[in-house]
């Protein structure tokens, strides 16, 4: 009897301390995260205006803004998704409902796992090589984009096939014993049923595009641009351009690197307002996938 | 004629799983709005054989059938390479074991099988679904929460709605394949008198492993054994009077 307890108070007591350990680290995490923000919100705060979004870079600090950065950043993350969400998703569709399970299909699964760990800037060498040289697409916002698109493809299909696999096989058969065609289950039920873990895909691979710097300087991004691209929308006929896609750019976070190397103590505060900046991109992008998610799952329970 | 009562007949058939030799030679008839009940021990080949009607075993590759299922009055073998498997499924379909509605509404989960069918117009549909409902017994209990998730409803309820999910497509012949075995026998009960009910519509396929259940909703019985049919009889003949020593050894509880 008192053995039992014996062992019990002993299993508690691990139990709680590791309660201990876990809290402990998941507020040293938290507490540092705080701090970290803490220290950029009030070194860059009081350098955000409105003046700020609508300058671009200068040699005088105070009179120095980020219109060109977060133009060429949203801009640059345009093409990356359009390139990186249809290619992605339809590459793990096919991989899991179309390709037959053999060592071919093995092959390019282990590929596709590995591809994700490889550094960025393997990606940008890759883009400079087949987008710039190759098919002559210059140093623009479509080489940059597409560079992008090449890094984070392999989250988005692995996304996809994580969010498919999900799906019991049961569903299929229900759809396809009544009749549906291999297509129609896809589009009405393995599409719509994995949306959610294929946007937490996307998200993460859009949030890590969005900082990425070393890919962007390969294919050669600007660090100093005083114009914007071409309009996408113009008065005459017709009123779309595409021209946007072949003009030079620069990116957020290059736009704070080339800021925080320089000596000037007042550039470094301006690195700490792009920062912000930045960070404020990335939640806003991370809240749009939310709410996407949120309306799909109130029509969709999984 | 013969062909008049009957809706489809299995002739010679075997299937094979790769080199597993899964149905061995079977020949059942299958009668117009009757309810036919497969049973045997586990293993012996009950699913497969439902399978093959609605050309289920296409979806998964090294399946083979070899022999007949003839469709009447149509006259076409089900299993044959030359028909797509998608249209025997548009005529022919299927109850699982475990519920498995869609994620999605009761409304939509039933007005999927007409939307498949290129129905489009919001009125037919629902019609469709009110109509598939009633026949599935579910319509009372769901007629005020359509467009609620169908993963609200208790177990029973989630199978009728399977089951009137079937019934939207307006089947020829309806497959179930142990409908109850998931469910307590307040729903088994429902369920089974619908199939009664059913068979007044429908001609019914129903594997179970429970053979008070195939007494209570058949009218003709199939006993399997290790991939061979070893009796087909009158539901009441096999329960009373088998012929096979074995049917009789497996209908007592002997083994199985
Ligand atoms: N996908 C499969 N591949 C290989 N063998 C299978 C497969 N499915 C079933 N079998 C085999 O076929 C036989 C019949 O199975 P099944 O039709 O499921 O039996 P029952 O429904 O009567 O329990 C069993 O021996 C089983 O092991
Ligand atoms: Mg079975």
């Amino acid at each position: 009897m008192t053995d039992i307890k014996k062992r019990i108070a002993i299993s508690k007591f691990w139990n709680n301390s590791f309660w201990v350990a876990g809290l402990l680290s998941t507020f040293a995490g938290l507490v540092l995260l705080f701090a970290l923000f803490t220290d950029l919100f009030l070194d860059g705060a009081p350098r955000i205006s409105y003046k700020f979004f609508t300058s671009f870079p200068s040699r005088f600090p105070e009179e120095a803004g980020i219109l060109s950065a977060w133009i060429g950043t949203t801009l640059v993350m345009l093409v990356t998704a359009m390139a990186a969400i249809p290619l992605g998703i339809a590459a793990g569709i096919y991989l899991e409902e179309y390709a037959r399970k053999n060592w071919i299909t093995n092959i390019i699964e282990i590929n596709i796992t590995n591809l994700a760990g490889v550094p960025s800037i393997i990606y940008g060498l890759l883009a400079l090589g087949l987008f710039v040289y190759f098919f002559e697409f210059g140093e623009s916002i479509l080489t940059g984009g597409l560079a992008l698109a090449l890094l984070i493809l392999p989250m988005v299909i692995m996304a996809t096939r994580e969010a498919i696999r999900a799906i019991p096989n049961s569903i299929r058969e229900a759809s396809f014993a009544l009749g549906a065609t291999k297509w129609q289950t896809i589009k009405d039920h393995i599409i719509p049923y994995s949306t959610g873990g294929i946007l937490t895909g996307i998200i993460i691979g859009l949030s890590r595009a969005i900082g990425e710097t070393a890919p962007i300087i390969t294919v050669g991004a600007l660090t100093f641009i005083a114009f914007l691209p071409t309009s996408p929308v113009s008065a005459e006929f017709p009123f779309v351009s595409f021209k946007w896609l072949f003009d030079p750019f620069t990116v957020m976070p290059i736009q704070m690197f080339n800021w925080v190397s320089r000596p000037q103590k007042e550039f470094h505060i301006n690195a700490a307002a792009a920062g912000i900046e930045l960070l404020a991109m990335t939640l806003l992008m991370i809240g749009i996938a939310i709410y996407i998610r949120y309306n799909f799952r109130k029509k969709i329970k999984w | 004629m013969v062909e008049q009562t009957l809706k489809a007949e299995a002739k010679n058939l075997n299937f094979y799983y790769g080199d597993v030799h899964a149905l061995k030679n079977i020949n059942i008839p299958i009668k117009r709005r009757k309810v036919t009940a497969l049973i045997g021990p586990s293993g012996c080949g009950k699913t497969t054989f439902l399978r093959c009607f609605n050309r289920m075993h296409d979806l998964y590759p090294h399946n083979r059938y070899e022999g007949e299922i003839t469709l009447y009055p149509d006259n076409v073998n089900i299993i044959s390479r030359d028909v797509d498997p998608i249209e025997i499924r548009m005529w022919i379909s299927m109850v699982f074991q475990k519920p498995n509605p869609f994620p999605k509404s009761i409304y939509e989960n039933v007005a999927y099988g007409p939307r498949v069918r290129g129905i489009k117009k919001k009125q037919i549909i629902d019609e469709r679904v009110e109509k598939s409902l009633r026949g599935a017994a579910l319509w009372d209990e769901v007629k005020d929460r359509l467009h609620n998730l169908a993963f609200d409803l208790s177990g029973g309820q989630q199978q009728r709605l399977c089951i009137a999910r079937s019934l939207a497509t307006e089947p020829r012949i309806l497959l179930f394949d142990e409908p109850t075995s998931a469910l307590d026998p307040t729903a088994t009960s429902k369920i089974e008198e619908l199939i009664v009910e059913l068979k007044n519509e429908v001609t019914i396929l129903i594997v179970t492993h429970n053979m008070q259940q195939a007494a209570r909703v058949s009218d003709d019985t199939a006993f399997m054994y290790l991939g061979e049919l070893v009796e087909f009889d009158r539901t009441d003949k096999i329960f009373t009077n088998p012929s096979n020593g074995l049917t009789e050894e497996y209908i007592t509880g002997r083994f199985g």
